[in-house]
């Protein structure tokens, strides 16, 4: 059985602030963790959190201040080990005077492909991202939704065993996070290891096997996505349509809120059904039924507030 | 290893995209414009002229590109975060960092052929024929290029740990520096005091010395340049971009990027 | 579509007013910046010592800068007839010290720093400087030494050190043999017309230099000239012995028989007898204003 395909131990790191950079400020606090192999794994936090710091930290494109980190089983100072993982950076931004084939060349090159493999790969990747028809255009000319898909057939050119997206969905409309989440959910069924950052909850709900949340550099709990935000539901939206001649409400739709002929109605979980055959009685159509879930938002605000004795620990000063 | 070719190349071709050589373009104009009226200037000293103007421009133009695409070689890297998927692939940050100046230093040489070749056939020109003597022409391109080298590989260093803007001064000022390095080796004042006098001394030796790349006045007037001095400022060249070099990925390899 | 067209004609009228008011505008200019004297821009970079600093590893293409400018210097004072050529010195000193290699610097100053004016600066004693740096840089250079021995020779009338000059000169076996010639004559007779135009002539046929050429052609027509000044006060003596009285002008002479015809200059203008009775260059000849000012009559 092989190991963790990410093992952190007490990673840490400070930032130097202050006009002779003499404070420090600690973006990462003592996070210890693991990513076992063939799952998706989402890191969520609003932002700020540290998900970023965690990442590039892995990357090694920034050094830890204390604690260790190791990927497939090898230290993250070991260049080889990334013939064996595909990373895509935040925001990405690559050099805008080559073509998307032209970069996705280049970056093949360092995974020593040959050059008809290399040319498939690249002619593949392009499609799988949907950049089938721009890959002839210079990357300048792309917009981020764009750029963001370059950057994930980046990551995943070379067959790598994981693959560590840093806010994969960003910049994506609608139709491109389809897109991507379909990605992730093929790589997984490949037998890939994901990683990846979000603060949008949804997401994470939908594709990770489990979720680690950080809030001000510190972890909050490792789990399956269900068990981290299994909050009390607060209960139901229902949107129906009532006409009347009088401009009487029903009893039902008494507390509603009414635009023209559209109400909005909240009710618990209870009295769901009540309410239903209630309207149903009253002559109104039901347009829809919603779940009123929390916002990891509000979930967060929720977690920082009952943390906020100990936000005084999170900066450390004159260290 | 072979990493380093890799980013070489694309540097290369970085360079090219950019329009970098249409430097070349002016150069030639530039040429032209010389071997036109270089006959109203002065009778009897045409190659004179056309050499030294020639290795003026090419030395200038050369210097200009390597300050400040030297400087950005890796501070616009890190600046728009380009650098950030590759750390992640199997290289190794003084790997890229040799490609990028291997890069530039390929682009700098083809440059300085192609402005020498200009160089000769406008001497060809005026002349109209050439002697032996004027081979010591590309010896002195050559040395523009050694000097070259060694300009980009200090503004790779600066621009590891300070701004862009000062890695360019610094790296100009070094350069001036370098040219009156005899100068200080031979200062004699009574206002100094001894001590300091040896400081400029022994500091004139640690500084890179680019008078060793000055042979204009040979060349523009005929005479030859000694191989043992190809030679030695190659191997000067050399052995002084390895030291910078080693500095500057010493630098590179612990810095947090952004 | 007609916006852009619109935008073009625009674009034409701006350009078409700013420009006019630019072409009056730097007219006005020029004529402002024509009353400020202009050489004084020199003054900053006379020295050569900071022109070397500032040249960085660029002294002999700074230098070649140098020596043009001294050449356009020296044309333009020349065509609009002005005496002045203070500048030329510094010019030709920097020049030198960027590139002591460049030989025409030198050529050129020994001629016209040596020269009195209005040809020359008339500072013999700047061209023998220049002259001595041109020959420690290039000691194989046996014409500098033919130059040196000129300046001794005419401007410095000193016929010891110029005779050395063509001695040292002509210990070089590439230099002519009328060099040692030259300085065993000269060394002997000191200043004789014949040595003189034989310089003259060496230097016509020698150099490649319009300038250079044409200023020996002029010595060559003014010595011309002398010759035919001392025949026609020669003239003037007999034709007193005749008659009594000084002739009043060359039309007396040819009456007495003493003369074929009215007797011409190089540029074909009769000569005239000045007040003092002697013969002289007719003020109207062009050769008149060649003269160095120290021998123009009155």
């Amino acid at each position: 059985m092989p190991g963790p395909a990410i093992e952190i131990e007490n990673l840490t790191k400070d930032y130097p602030t202050g006009f002779l950079e003499t404070k420090k400020v600690r973006s990462l606090d003592g996070l210890t963790m693991q990513v076992q192999p063939g799952e998706v794994f989402g890191f969520l936090g609003p932002n700020g959190a540290g998900k970023s710091t965690t990442i590039k930290l892995l990357m090694r494109i920034i050094f830890p201040t204390a604690g260790t980190a190791r990927i497939l089983g090898k230290p993250i100072s070991d260049i080889g080990m990334h013939r064996d993982i595909g990373y895509l950076p935040e925001q990405p931004y690559f050099y805008d005077y080559l073509t998307a084939a032209e970069l996705l060349d280049y970056f093949a090159r360092f995974h020593e492909l040959p050059a008809a493999l290399r040319r498939e790969r690249v002619a593949q990747m392009l499609k799988r991202v949907g950049l089938e028809t721009a890959g002839k255009i210079q990357l300048r000319k792309y917009s981020k939704g764009m750029l963001q898909r370059v950057g994930l057939a980046q990551a995943i050119l070379h067959d790598p065993k994981l693959v560590v997206l840093d806010e994969p969905m960003s910049g994506l409309d609608p139709i491109g996070r389809r897109e991507v989440r379909d990605i992730i959910l093929e790589l997984k069924q490949q037998g890939k290891t994901v990683l990846f950052s979000t603060h949008i909850l949804p997401d994470a709900e939908t594709l990770c096997d489990r979720v680690a949340v950080i809030v001000g550099g510190k972890l909050h709990g490792v789990g399956k996505p269900g068990e981290i935000v299994g909050v009390r539901s607060q209960g139901v939206e229902i949107l129906c349509d009532y006409a009347s001649e009088d401009n009487v409400r029903p009893a039902v739709l008494a507390g509603a809120a009414q635009s023209g002929s559209h109400y909005r109605l909240q009710v618990s979980d209870e009295v769901l059904y009540v309410t239903l055959e209630q309207l149903w009685k009253a002559g109104a159509r039901i347009v829809t039924v919603t779940q009123i879930k929390p916002t990891l938002e509000e979930y967060f605000m929720h977690l920082v507030a009952a943390n906020r004795a100990q936000a005084a620990a999170v900066e450390v000063s004159g260290k | 290893m072979k990493c380093i070719g890799i980013v070489a190349w694309n540097t290369f071709r970085e360079a090219v995209r950019d329009r970098v050589l249409y430097n070349l373009v002016l150069f030639a104009f530039l040429m032209m414009a010389a071997a036109i009226f270089v006959g109203q200037i002065s009778i009897g000293i045409e190659g004179t002229v056309i050499v030294s103007l020639g290795l003026t421009a090419i030395s200038v133009i050369g210097l200009l590109i390597a300050v400040f695409l030297g400087v950005g070689l890796v501070s616009k890297e890190m600046d728009k975060r380009t650098l950030y998927a590759i750390l992640a692939k199997p290289v190794s940050r003084w790997q890229f960092l040799l490609g990028k100046f291997g890069g530039l230093a390929l682009t700098l040489a083809v440059n300085t052929l192609a402005m020498g070749a200009a160089l000769i056939l406008v001497l060809l020109y005026v002349k109209h024929s050439l002697q032996a003597s004027d081979a010591g022409v590309l010896v002195a391109v050559y040395f523009i290029w050694l000097k070259l080298a060694l300009v980009v590989a200090l503004a790779l260093l600066f621009s590891c740990f300070t701004s862009p803007l000062l890695a360019i001064l610094f790296t100009a000022g070094l350069y001036v520096a370098g040219l009156f390095v005899e100068d200080m080796r031979t200062v004699h004042s009574a206002q100094m005091s001894e001590v300091f006098q040896s400081f400029l001394r022994g500091v004139s030796y640690l500084l890179p010395n680019f008078q060793n790349f000055d042979v204009m006045g040979e060349v523009a007037h005929g005479r030859g340049v000694p191989f043992a001095l190809a030679l030695q400022n190659t191997a000067y060249a050399a052995l002084y971009c390895a030291m910078v070099i080693f500095a500057a990925i010493v630098i590179f390899s612990r810095r947090n990027l952004k | 579509m007609n916006g852009s067209k619109f935008t073009a004609v625009w674009l034409a009228v701006v350009f078409a007013f700013g420009f006019a008011g630019i072409w009056h505008l730097q007219h006005r200019i020029d004529a402002e910046r024509a009353a400020l004297h202009q050489e004084e821009d020199e003054i900053l970079l006379r020295s050569g010592k900071l022109m070397k600093v500032l040249s960085l590893e660029y002294a002999p293409f700074v230098a070649t800068i140098y020596w043009t400018r001294a050449v356009q210097y020296y044309g333009n004072k020349r065509v609009h007839e002005d005496m002045n050529l203070e500048s030329l010195w510094p010019l030709l000193d920097v020049a030198t010290t960027l590139d002591p290699n460049l030989i025409p610097p030198y050529r050129f100053g020994s001629t016209f720093l040596g020269e009195p004016q209005p040809q020359g600066a008339g500072r013999p004693d700047l061209a023998i400087k220049l002259l001595d740096r041109g020959i420690r840089a290039n000691p194989d250079h046996w014409r500098l030494y033919e130059d040196l021995g000129f300046v001794y020779y005419f401007g410095m009338r000193d016929y010891a050190k110029a005779a050395n000059a063509f001695l040292e000169g002509s210990r070089n076996p590439k230099a002519p043999v009328w060099m040692k010639i030259m300085a065993a004559r000269i060394a002997e007779k000191g200043e004789s017309r014949d040595t003189s135009t034989f310089l003259w002539t060496e230097i016509y046929n020698s150099t490649k230099d319009p300038m250079l050429k044409e200023n020996a052609r002029i010595q060559l027509m003014l010595l011309h000239s002398d010759e035919d000044i001392d025949q026609l006060d020669q003239l003037a003596e007999e034709f007193q012995k005749k008659t009594g009285h000084r002739p009043a002008g060359m039309r007396e002479l040819v009456g007495a028989g003493l003369l074929p015809r009215e007797p011409v200059d190089p540029k074909g203008f009769t000569y005239v007898f000045g007040k003092d009775g002697k013969a002289q260059l007719n003020p109207a000849s062009p050769l008149y204003k060649d003269l160095p000012i120290y021998r123009r009559p009155i």
